[in-house]
């Protein structure tokens, strides 16, 4: 049978027919989906979480597999990073039930602080990488992982890209294979990485590259399609779904399934044979660099970009000079869209106090980042997860207590999980002052809604033990921590006012859920009665619901608004009725 | 033979449950086939571009400038955006709705009249007011089956099909709305 799936979906059947038993991960644009269908399968086949981040996913991954079962743990390409201390190591430990880790690159940022390109780590890690091209390699490739994990004793990557993590293509649904558990032995030299067993694992893992390349050479994962040009063009991944359709029968092609370590005497045979050799790849010259270095010379990053997506039209004119269509050119000027905090949003609450007291604010990773934009226009720094309350903390050491008392950190309820308690009990260790407001909006907002350990239900929907951040706060030494709803502006912003002005740490919790999940129930809309003023206050709130018509008059739309009631509160006349 | 449709709109439309009922019509019907969604931060009320091809082997799940057979299009302004995408000869379907973005609502832009006229004038449009047919078919949800019916005419894929592919793809408590809708649309 067929089924039509997004790349993630189809890495999640693989994993599934592959016999996997244990999945840890991190929710991450353009990630998520693998694991959240992982949840899709019977929990008496395969034990599936969301961890606390990706470090704690990976390690869980890596303890299941030691102990014998087939383990994978996925992430974006910026929760690699944060994975990436247990990966460098568990490369010399190896596995015993096999070990995938899946990375999903954001080529075009569409959802993404950078654009960093995870092959890297492969090469760094010394961890064999697959990439897949659409959703059947997805699902192959995904199996095929498992095993080469195994008959190597290796992890292995498998490496996405937004386009192939998000596009759906068709797939053949095959049944589960019966993967026994394999035996756990205790085994000192090999999962004991202290200085005298990790020299010996390294001196393995050098030959394991070696016995890894010549697999290379010969597995029908790398592919040639000879069509007899005289360009050769050698790629991966998307690149090669852009290529092929660009290019056709026009040029010959070395497709590359395994991008690291790639095959040497496949890639100097298929280079002789043609004139110019291009490499087609997004972002960094990985590929092109390894040909380089076998003295190969390729056309690549002195023709293409290193920046953003590629496209076949993009592709068609550098390699055959064939200029790209154009297309019908609209003669107004078009304004942008930016993407913005959804009408309810309780975030909007929160920024319109902090732009309103003229507040220094360390952002987070989140939904949140939104409140950069105009109107709200507060974040002024986006870093990394958990950094609104670290960087906040090197700021105020740096400039001083006046300059603190005019700084917040905001940070989600998920995001504060993942990397933000190690911060806030840097700040109460180190003697700070900072004011840190969590947002605590009851789930893992931007990514699409997922559990996390504050949230009382698991990635099945079972309940749960509850986070309480209340007394994790306490637990830290936090003295000072207050509970404010955003939507009452003007107490929160008394509470604001408050905590900042104190010389100690205080935290805030910012509580309102989300107003995309099932259990808000909003009702009604709003409405602009004839005691406006059009002193447009409610402006400030930057609500997609309400705009201002060209005569002046202040409008709410009823199609976006869902009745939150917010602007209520901020109209100084009155003049925001909520109807039913 | 490819055939490319795009489908654009603003995050929250429903663009994306358009494209899956696309998909499953298309796939039903024995094609090869690639989807293209958005997902993540973009979602929120941003523009939103999916993209749907399929024919004999599709390799690219990318519609590039001039390369779209056909463009369905949520919003005025957007199927303004998406413009350049279209075929010369290609077929546009647009909400007639207009939903303003940030940089109108703060006075920084401001949002072009006379647009829909234009793209009439340039190429083969239908322009449809959805809003008042998913009002009429009982939810305001529900614009994006309508304008699936209205491009579900300009495809070779038989009604029957569609319906099928509706019910495959939209959750139970919400199918006789959107079965209704997507006549209005249909029929429109």
């Amino acid at each position: 049978m067929k089924k039509l799936l997004i790349g993630n979906a189809a890495v999640a059947e693989g994993a599934y027919e592959a016999g996997v038993n244990f999945v840890s991960s991190y929710p991450g644009t353009p990630s998520t989906e693998i694991t959240e269908c992982m949840a899709t399968y019977p929990k008496e086949e395969v034990f599936v979480e969301w961890a606390p981040n990706e470090k704690v996913a990976a390690e869980a991954a890596i303890g299941a597999a030691i102990a014998g079962g087939r383990a994978m743990s996925c992430c974006k390409h910026v929760g690699l990073n944060v994975m990436a201390d247990p990966i460098f190591t568990d490369s010399y430990i190896g596995v015993n039930g096999g070990a995938v880790f899946c990375v999903a690159d954001d080529p075009g940022m569409h959802s993404s602080q950078n654009e960093q390109d995870s092959r890297h780590y492969a090469k760094a890690a010394k961890v064999p990488m697959l990439e897949p091209s659409d959703s059947a390699e997805c699902k192959e490739f995904t199996k095929l992982a498992f095993d080469l994990s195994e008959k190597y004793d290796t992890p292995v990557f498998i490496r996405l890209s937004t386009r192939v993590a998000h596009s759906q293509s068709l797939v053949e649904i095959e049944p589960r294979a019966d993967v026994p558990l394999k035996p756990y032995e205790k085994n000192v030299a090999k999962n004991v990485m202290m200085p005298a067993m990790a020299i010996g694992r390294h001196v393995f893992v050098e030959e394991r590259t070696r016995a890894l390349t010549e697999y290379a050479e010969f597995s029908d994962i790398n592919t040639v399609e000879d069509n007899g040009s005289d360009i050769g063009v050698i790629t991966a991944g998307i690149s090669y779904a852009y290529a092929k359709e660009a290019l056709g029968t026009a040029v010959n092609f070395l497709k590359l399934g395994m991008v690291y370590p790639l095959p040497e005497k496949l890639i100097c045979d298929f280079a002789k044979k043609c004139k110019t050799v291009y490499v087609v790849e997004e972002l960094d010259p990985f590929i092109e660099e390894g040909c380089k270095n076998l003295g190969v010379a390729v056309h690549g990053k002195d023709v293409f970009t290193l920046l953003g997506e590629y496209t076949p039209a993009m592709i068609a004119s550098v390699i055959l000079g064939k200029a790209a269509p154009t297309g019908i050119k609209p003669q107004k000027d078009i304004p942008a869209r930016p993407p913005v905090l959804c009408p309810g949003c309780p975030h909007r609450g929160t920024f319109y106090v902090l732009k309103k007291l003229g507040l220094v604010v360390s952002g987070d990773i989140g939904c949140y980042t939104l409140g950069a934009a105009a109107p709200l226009s507060s974040v002024d720094t986006t870093i990394c997860m958990g950094a609104s309350i670290s960087a906040a903390h090197g700021m105020a050491e740096v400039r001083g207590s006046e300059f603190n008392k005019k700084l917040v950190s905001v940070i989600g309820d998920s995001t504060f999980m993942h990397s933000g308690i190690t911060a806030l009990s840097d700040i109460v260790y180190n003697k700070g002052a900072n004011t840190v407001i969590i947002l605590d909006n009851s789930i893992t907002g931007m990514t699409g809604h997922q559990d996390n350990p504050t949230t009382g239900k698991t990635i099945r929907g079972e309940a749960t033990r509850q986070v309480d951040l209340i007394k994790l706060c306490e637990g830290l030494g936090v003295e000072h921590i207050t509970v404010a709803d955003p939507f009452d502006v003007k107490g929160f912003e008394a509470v604001v006012r408050e905590e900042i002005a104190r010389d100690d740490v205080s935290v805030i919790i910012a509580q309102r859920p989300c107003a995309l999940l099932k259990s808000v129930k909003y009702s009604g809309h709003c409405e602009i009665s004839d005691a406006c003023k059009k002193c447009k206050a409610c402006m400030k709130l930057g609500c997609p619901a309400i705009s201002v018509s060209a005569k002046g008059s202040v409008r709410i739309d009823r199609t976006q608004c869902n009745g939150c009631g917010l602007c209520v509160g901020v109209c100084p006349f009155g003049a925001i009725e909520k109807k039913n | 033979m490819t055939k490319n449709i795009m489908i654009v709109g603003v995050g929250g439309q429903g663009t994306l449950l358009a494209s899956r009922i696309l998909g499953a019509a298309v796939t039903a019907a024995g094609y090869d086939v690639k989807v293209s969604e958005v997902h993540g931060m973009s979602q929120r009320g941003g523009s939103v571009v999916t993209y749907v091809k399929y024919g004999d082997r599709v390799y690219s799940p990318l519609i590039g400038k001039g390369e779209a057979d056909l463009i369905l299009a949520f919003e005025q302004l957007e199927a303004y955006r998406a413009l350049p995408y279209l075929k010369t000869d290609g077929k546009l379907i647009v909400n007639t709705q207009k939903i303003n973005p940030m940089p109108v609502i703060t006075g920084a832009a401001v949002y072009p009249e006379g647009i829909v006229e234009e793209m009439q004038a340039a190429v083969d449009t239908t322009a449809i007011d959805a809003l008042a047919l998913a009002e009429q078919a009982g939810n305001t949800k529900a614009v994006n089956v309508v304008l699936i019916g209205v491009m579900a005419k300009n495809t070779a894929i038989t009604y029957d099909a569609w319906i099928a592919a509706l019910r495959a793809t939209v959750p139970e408590k919400f199918l006789e709305v959107n079965l209704c809708a997507f006549d209005l649309g249909y029929n429109c």
